[in-house]
C-alpha cells in the first residue's frame, strides 16, 4: 500500500464518527430507494407474469342475457383475439360461522378444464367434476378469511332456493387479485368471495341455458381498445349490455395500478430528498477535511504529487463513506422491500409473489449514491486541488470577526459572552448555517409528511365512516324493487330507520369526453348516508339535475350549469340531457348523484329502489340477519363497521409501516446533520474551546458554546421543516390517484408537535454524543501549538 | 518604578509542592517530566521559572495551574489538596483562583477585547470591572476591537487583562513573550510586573529567556525535570531595563 493510501485509512479512522453518520444517511436514502423501487418492480413483475400466464382479459362487459350464438359475432370484431362468455351472478350465502348473510359472485366455468381467459390458479383441491351441480371452487382470500377447507360446505340462495355447495378447490385468478365487491372501496373477504361453478349448473339455475350474461375478451397486439369497446357495446346494446370497459376500469386492476403508481412516485421522490441531504453532508465533512489538511496538501504538492493524485485521494475518502452506506442501504432496502412486498401479499392475491430487488435497482442505487458523492465532494476536492502549495503550507489566517448584525441591532448587551460567541459564529458563516438549516428542515419535513399521512387517513375515516356513513347495514336487491319495499324493511326486526336509494350504471358524455359511473339516486335530507364534502360540509341534493364529485367534473371538464348527456346502461337505456346542478369536493370515489325521484323520472319509472340503508338496534341484529338471509330479493348485505376495519387493516398497515420507515430515516438525517455540524465545529474550534476550559469553564459551559450553534440551527429549521412538509404533502397529494381517494390536506396539532419533538430529540442525541467528546479536549496541547 | 524592593520570601506560602513527579507514558517509553520536585510559592512574589525547552517547567506550571495532576507527590494550594481533585474540582480551582497567560494568547476570535475579559468576569466571584482590567494593561481605547483587529502585543495584553480581571490568587504566565518581538515583549512584561506590584498577585512566569529572570523576586532554575537551584534576586530590575 502506498503512503497516500495509508494516510487515507488513517484519516478514515480519525473521521469515523462523521463518516458513520454520513454513511447512515446514505444508507437511509438508498434503503428507501431500494425498498420502494424493488417492491414496485417485484409487484409489477408478479402482476405481469400472472396476467400473461393466466390470460387476464383486456375487455370486460356485462349484459342482461344473450344467446350463445352472439359469441361468434363478437369474435368477428376486428382486433379481438379470444372471447370467453360466462354466466355471472351475485348470490347471498349462508356461512356456517356468520349470523349475517354473506355475498358471493358466482362465475361459470366450463364443465371440463381447458385453458381459458382469467384462468384459475389452484392453491388447493381440484377442478369441478363433470356433471356436478353442487361443487364449487372458492377464491383464496375468501377461503382464508373463513378458514374454509376442501370438503367444507355452505349454503347459497341460487335463484330463490337454498342450495348446499361443497368446496372442491381453492383458487386465485388475475381478475380478482384484489377481491372486492363491486362498488366497495375496501375488501371484506369474510363476507364476499368468488365462487366458480359448472356453467351448466349456473345456467340452469339462472335461466341462462344456451345464453350468457358476461363476456371477457383479449385483444390482438396493437389493437385500439376503444374501437373494440365501441363495437362490443353496439352488439350488446340490444341484450342489456351495461357498457364494456378495459383494464383501466376493471376494479381489481385499477386498485393495483393505483397502488403501484403511488409506490413508484414515493420511491422516486423521497430517496431524492435523502440523497440531496447526503451530498450536502459529504460536502460539509470534506470541506472541513480539506481546510484542516491544507498544510499537508501543500506539502504533498511541494514534493510533487499531482493535482490528480490529491483530488483522487479526497474523492476516495468520500467514496468509501458512500459505498459503505450504499451497501448497508441496499441490504436494508432489500430487507424492508421483502417485508413491504409481504404486506401487499395480504391483500393483493398473487399465485407467486416473488420478491427480487433486481440488478437494475441495485446498480442504479450505486450509480445515484456515487453521483451524490461526486456532487458533494466536488467543491471540496476542487478547493484542495487548486490550493497553491506555498500558500497552503502557511497556516490559515485567524478567523476574522467584525461587528455584525448583533451589534447593528444593539442586541449584544442583552447576551452573555457565551451566547455572543454562538451567534457571531453563526453569522460569520451564513452559507454554512443556511445549508445546515436546510438539511435539518428537510428531515423535519419528511417527519412531518410521515405524520401527515396519519392525519389524512384519520380525517378520511372521520368523514367517511362517522359523518357520511351512519347506517349499520346496507341492503341491495337483485332487481329494482317498488318503493313500498321500504315499509317491509322497516318491519324487519330491530330496524329503526330506513332510507332508500336507486343506483343505475350510466355513461356520462360531455363533448368528446365520456365516463362510466354508477349514478346514485339518493333521498334528500338523508340522515344515514349523507353527502359531505372534504371539509365536512353537508350537501343537499337539488330536486332536479345531477351533482358530480369534483374529480369527476374535472375529468369531464364540466361546470355547474353545463348540460351533460346521460346514457343509462340498464332497462330501456334512455339517453337524456341533464343539467349539472353542482359539484362537490369529496374525499372518496367519483360519484354522480341525483335526487331519487328525479332519477326515477329520468328512468321513466315509478317509485323504484335498488337498495336501502338501515339503522338497526344492535340487540336485534342477529334476528335481522337471519331474516335477511331468508329474503330472496336481497342480493347482499354490507356492514360499514367491517369496511372500517378493513380500511384500517389495509391502508392503516401500509401507511403505518411507511410512516415508521420515514420517521426512522428522517431521525437519522437530523442526527447526521447535527452530529456532523457539531463535530466539525468541535475540530475547527477545539483550541478555542480548550482555552476556555483552561480558563475555568466547565464542560457543560463549553458544550453550550459548541451545541448552541446546532440548537439555534435546529430550532430555526423546524418552521422551515413545517413549510417544506406542507409542500411535500401537497405534492404527494397530487400524485395520489384522485379516482379512488383524495387525501385531505389537514394537519393536526399532533403532527406539528411530534415532528418538532422527534427532530429535537434526535438533535439532542447527536448533541450528547458530541458533548461526550468535549471531555477528550487536550487542555495542555492547546497551549503549546498554534494549530 | 525604577527601584523595586524584593518581597519578603518569608511571607506565607500559597503553594506547597511536595515530592511531585510526573511520568508520561509515551507509547512504550516512560518520560520523566518531573522528578520529585519540592517547591513553595509565596504570597505576592514574582517567581520566574527558567529552563530550556523540555526541562519540565511547563509540566510544573500545568500542575500548579490545575491543568494536570502529578503521578506522585502532593500539591497543596492553601487548604486545597489539588492532588486528589477530580476534573470538576480542578475546573473550579482554575475558575476561582488562577489567571492564565499563554504564549499564543488564546483569545476567543468571536469576542471583542472587552467581551473576552467579560467572559471571565461573569463567572468570577469577586472580579474587577472588565474596563478597569483593560485600562490597567493600557488598552482603554481598544475595548471594542476583535482579536483579528489587534496586534500580537495588544492581544497578549488583552489576555493579561483577562487573567487578572477575576483578581486571581495566582497569575501563571507560560512564555508570555514567546510569540512577541523584543519591544512588544517588554511592554507585556511591564504589564505583568505592574499587576504583581499593584494587585499583589502571586505570579509565576516560565521562560527559557534568561534575562527575563532579572525582574523576578526569585529565580527557579529547572532542568531535566528537577529543580537545579533557587536564587533570591536581591536587586530586581525593571522590565524596561532588560536586554536580550
Amino acid at each position: 500500500m502506498n503512503a497516500l493510501n495509508k494516510k487515507l485509512f488513517r484519516d478514515f479512522w480519525h473521521l469515523r464518527g462523521q463518516i458513520i453518520a454520513t454513511a447512515l444517511v446514505v444508507a437511509c436514502g438508498i434503503a428507501s430507494f431500494v425498498s420502494m423501487q424493488s417492491t414496485y418492480v417485484s409487484l409489477l413483475d408478479s402482476q405481469q407474469n400472472y396476467y400473461s400466464a393466466y390470460r387476464f382479459a383486456d375487455i370486460f362487459a356485462h349484459l342482461k342475457k344473450a344467446p350463445e350464438s352472439l359469441k361468434t359475432e363478437i369474435e368477428k370484431i376486428p382486433g379481438v383475439a379470444v372471447v370467453n362468455t360466462r354466466v355471472v351472478s351475485e348470490v347471498t350465502l349462508n356461512l356456517p360461522n356468520l349470523t349475517e348473510p354473506a355475498q358471493a359472485k358466482i362465475v361459470s366455468i366450463p364443465e371440463y378444464q381447458t385453458p381459458m381467459l382469467n384462468d384459475l390458479h389452484f392453491l388447493r383441491g381440484r377442478y369441478i367434476s363433470a356433471g356436478s351441480s353442487d361443487e364449487v371452487i372458492i377464491s383464496g382470500a375468501f377461503a382464508t378469511a373463513n378458514n374454509f377447507q376442501i370438503g367444507d360446505a355452505f349454503e347459497a340462495i341460487i335463484n330463490g332456493r337454498w342450495r348446499k355447495l361443497t368446496i372442491v378447490g381453492i383458487a386465485l385468478t388475475p381478475e380478482y387479485i384484489y377481491e372486492i365487491r363491486a362498488g366497495d372501496v375496501f375488501p371484506d373477504n369474510k363476507r364476499y368471495g368468488i365462487l366458480w361453478m359448472n356453467r351448466k349448473a349456473v345456467a340452469s339455475a339462472f335461466q341462462m341455458d344456451g345464453a350468457f350474461n358476461d363476456v371477457t375478451l383479449t385483444l390482438a397486439p396493437g389493437v385500439s381498445e376503444s374501437s373494440v369497446i365501441e363495437n362490443l357495446d353496439r352488439i350488446l346494446k340490444n341484450y342489456g349490455g351495461t357498457g364494456s370497459y378495459g383494464r383501466a376500469d376493471q376494479q381489481s386492476h385499477r386498485f393495483i395500478a393505483n397502488e403501484f403508481s403511488q409506490l413508484k412516485v414515493q420511491g422516486t421522490f423521497l430517496p431524492a430528498v435523502f440523497l440531496g441531504v447526503t451530498a450536502f453532508l459529504l460536502h460539509l465533512v470534506l470541506s472541513r477535511l480539506v481546510s484542516t489538511q491544507r498544510e499537508q496538501i501543500g506539502l504533498l504538492k511541494a514534493f510533487g504529487y499531482t493535482n490528480f493524485d490529491i483530488g483522487l485521494h479526497f474523492l476516495k475518502l468520500s467514496l468509501t463513506a458512500i459505498s459503505s452506506g450504499a451497501v448497508l442501504g441496499i441490504f436494508l432496502g432489500m430487507y424492508l422491500g421483502a417485508g413491504m412486498t409481504n404486506l401487499y401479499a395480504d391483500y393483493f392475491h398473487f399465485p407467486v409473489l416473488q420478491y427480487s430487488a433486481g440488478w437494475f435497482v441495485i446498480l442504479f442505487s450505486f450509480f445515484i449514491s456515487f453521483g451524490s458523492a461526486a456532487i458533494g465532494a466536488l467543491s471540496a476536492v476542487r478547493k484542495a486541488v487548486f490550493l497553491p502549495p506555498a500558500e497552503a503550507m502557511r497556516p490559515e489566517p485567524p478567523a476574522r470577526f467584525t461587528a455584525g448584525f448583533l451589534e447593528n441591532l444593539g442586541l449584544q448587551k442583552y447576551l452573555s459572552p457565551i451566547y455572543r460567541i454562538v451567534l457571531r459564529n453563526l453569522s460569520r458563516q451564513p452559507i454554512k448555517a443556511i445549508f445546515s438549516t436546510f438539511g435539518i428542515s428537510l428531515a423535519a419535513a419528511l417527519l412531518f409528511t410521515g405524520f401527515y399521512f396519519f392525519d389524512a387517513i384519520n380525517k378520511i375515516i372521520e368523514i367517511q365512516f362517522y359523518q357520511i356513513i351512519r347506517n349499520d347495514v346496507d341492503v341491495t336487491f337483485y332487481q329494482p324493487r317498488p318503493g313500498k319495499t321500504r315499509y317491509e324493511l322497516k318491519n324487519l326486526p330491530g330496524v329503526s330507520r330506513v332510507e332508500v336509494f336507486r343506483a343505475v350504471p350510466a355513461r356520462l358524455h360531455f363533448l368528446h369526453r365520456t365516463r362510466k359511473v354508477g349514478l346514485l339516486g339518493a333521498e334528500n335530507n338523508s340522515d344515514l348516508r349523507r353527502i359531505i364534502d372534504k371539509n365536512g360540509k353537508v350537501f343537499n341534493l337539488p330536486p332536479e339535475g345531477i351533482v358530480l364529485s369534483k374529480s369527476l367534473a374535472d375529468i369531464l371538464e364540466v361546470e355547474k350549469g353545463d348540460k351533460l348527456t346521460v346514457e343509462i346502461l340498464e332497462g330501456s337505456r334512455p339517453v337524456r340531457e341533464i343539467k349539472v346542478a353542482g359539484t362537490i369536493d369529496e374525499l372518496m370515489g367519483m360519484n354522480a348523484y341525483m335526487e331519487i325521484h328525479a332519477l326515477n323520472r329520468l328512468l321513466n319509472e315509478d317509485d323504484v329502489i335498488s337498495g336501502a340503508y338501515l339503522s338497526v338496534d344492535s340487540l336485534k341484529k342477529e334476528k335481522l340477519y337471519a331474516d335477511l338471509k331468508e329474503t330472496p330479493a336481497v342480493a347482499g348485505v354490507g356492514l360499514p363497521s367491517v369496511a372500517l376495519n378493513s380500511f384500517n387493516e389495509t391502508f392503516g398497515k401500509t401507511i403505518g409501516t411507511f410512516t415508521f420507515i420515514l420517521v426512522l430515516f428522517a431521525s437519522v438525517i437530523v442526527f447526521g446533520v447535527v452530529y456532523n455540524g457539531a463535530r466539525i465545529s468541535l475540530s475547527e474550534r477545539g483550541r478555542e474551546l480548550a482555552s476556555l476550559r483552561v480558563l475555568g469553564f466547565t464542560q457543560k459551559e463549553i458544550s453550550i458554546i459548541l451545541l448552541g450553534e446546532q440548537a439555534v440551527l435546529t430550532i430555526l429549521a423546524i418552521p422551515f421543516g413545517y413549510f417544506f412538509g406542507i409542500i411535500i404533502s401537497m405534492l404527494v397529494n397530487n400524485m395520489v390517484d384522485a379516482e379512488i381517494m383524495r387525501l385531505p390536506l389537514v394537519f393536526s396539532a399532533q403532527t406539528f408537535v411530534i415532528s418538532f419533538v422527534v427532530t429535537i430529540l434526535s438533535a439532542i442525541v447527536s448533541g450528547l454524543l458530541v458533548a461526550w467528546r468535549v471531555r477528550n479536549l487536550d487542555l495542555i496541547e492547546v497551549l503549546k501549538t498554534r494549530e | 518604578m525604577k527601584s523595586i524592593q524584593t518581597k519578603n520570601t518569608e511571607s506565607e506560602a500559597v503553594f506547597h509542592i511536595h515530592s511531585v513527579s510526573k511520568i508520561y507514558q509515551m507509547g512504550e517509553v516512560q518520560v520523566h517530566a518531573l522528578r520529585s520536585v519540592n517547591l513553595d510559592l509565596y504570597e505576592g512574589e514574582l517567581a520566574v521559572l527558567l529552563g530550556a525547552s523540555g526541562s519540565g517547567k511547563s509540566t510544573l506550571l500545568n500542575i500548579i495551574g490545575g491543568l494536570d495532576v502529578p503521578t506522585a507527590g502532593e500539591v497543596i494550594f492553601r487548604d486545597h489538596n489539588l492532588t486528589q481533585a477530580d476534573d470538576a474540582k480542578l475546573t473550579e480551582f482554575r475558575r476561582d483562583h488562577v489567571g492564565f497567560v499563554f504564549q499564543f494568547y488564546n483569545l476567543i476570535p468571536s469576542l471583542t477585547a472587552l467581551e473576552n475579559v467579560q467572559l471571565i468576569t461573569e463567572i468570577a466571584a469577586k472580579p474587577m470591572k472588565a474596563e478597569d482590567a483593560l485600562e490597567m494593561v493600557g488598552l482603554k481605547e481598544r475595548l471594542n476591537h476583535f482579536p483579528a483587529q489587534l496586534s500580537g502585543g495588544e492581544q497578549q495584553r488583552v489576555a493579561i487583562a483577562r487573567a487578572i480581571a477575576k483578581q486571581p490568587d495566582v497569575l501563571l504566565c507560560d512564555e508570555p513573550t514567546g510569540a512577541l518581538d523584543y519591544k512588544t515583549g517588554k511592554i507585556v512584561l511591564e504589564v505583568i510586573e505592574r499587576v504583581n506590584c499593584e494587585l499583589g498577585t502571586t505570579t509565576a512566569v516560565i521562560t527559557h529567556n534568561a534575562p527575563i529572570a532579572q525582574m523576578a523576586d526569585r529565580v527557579i532554575h529547572i532542568g531535566s525535570g528537577e529543580i537545579l537551584s533557587i536564587e533570591k534576586n536581591e536587586k530586581k530590575a525593571s522590565p524596561s531595563d532588560l536586554v536580550w
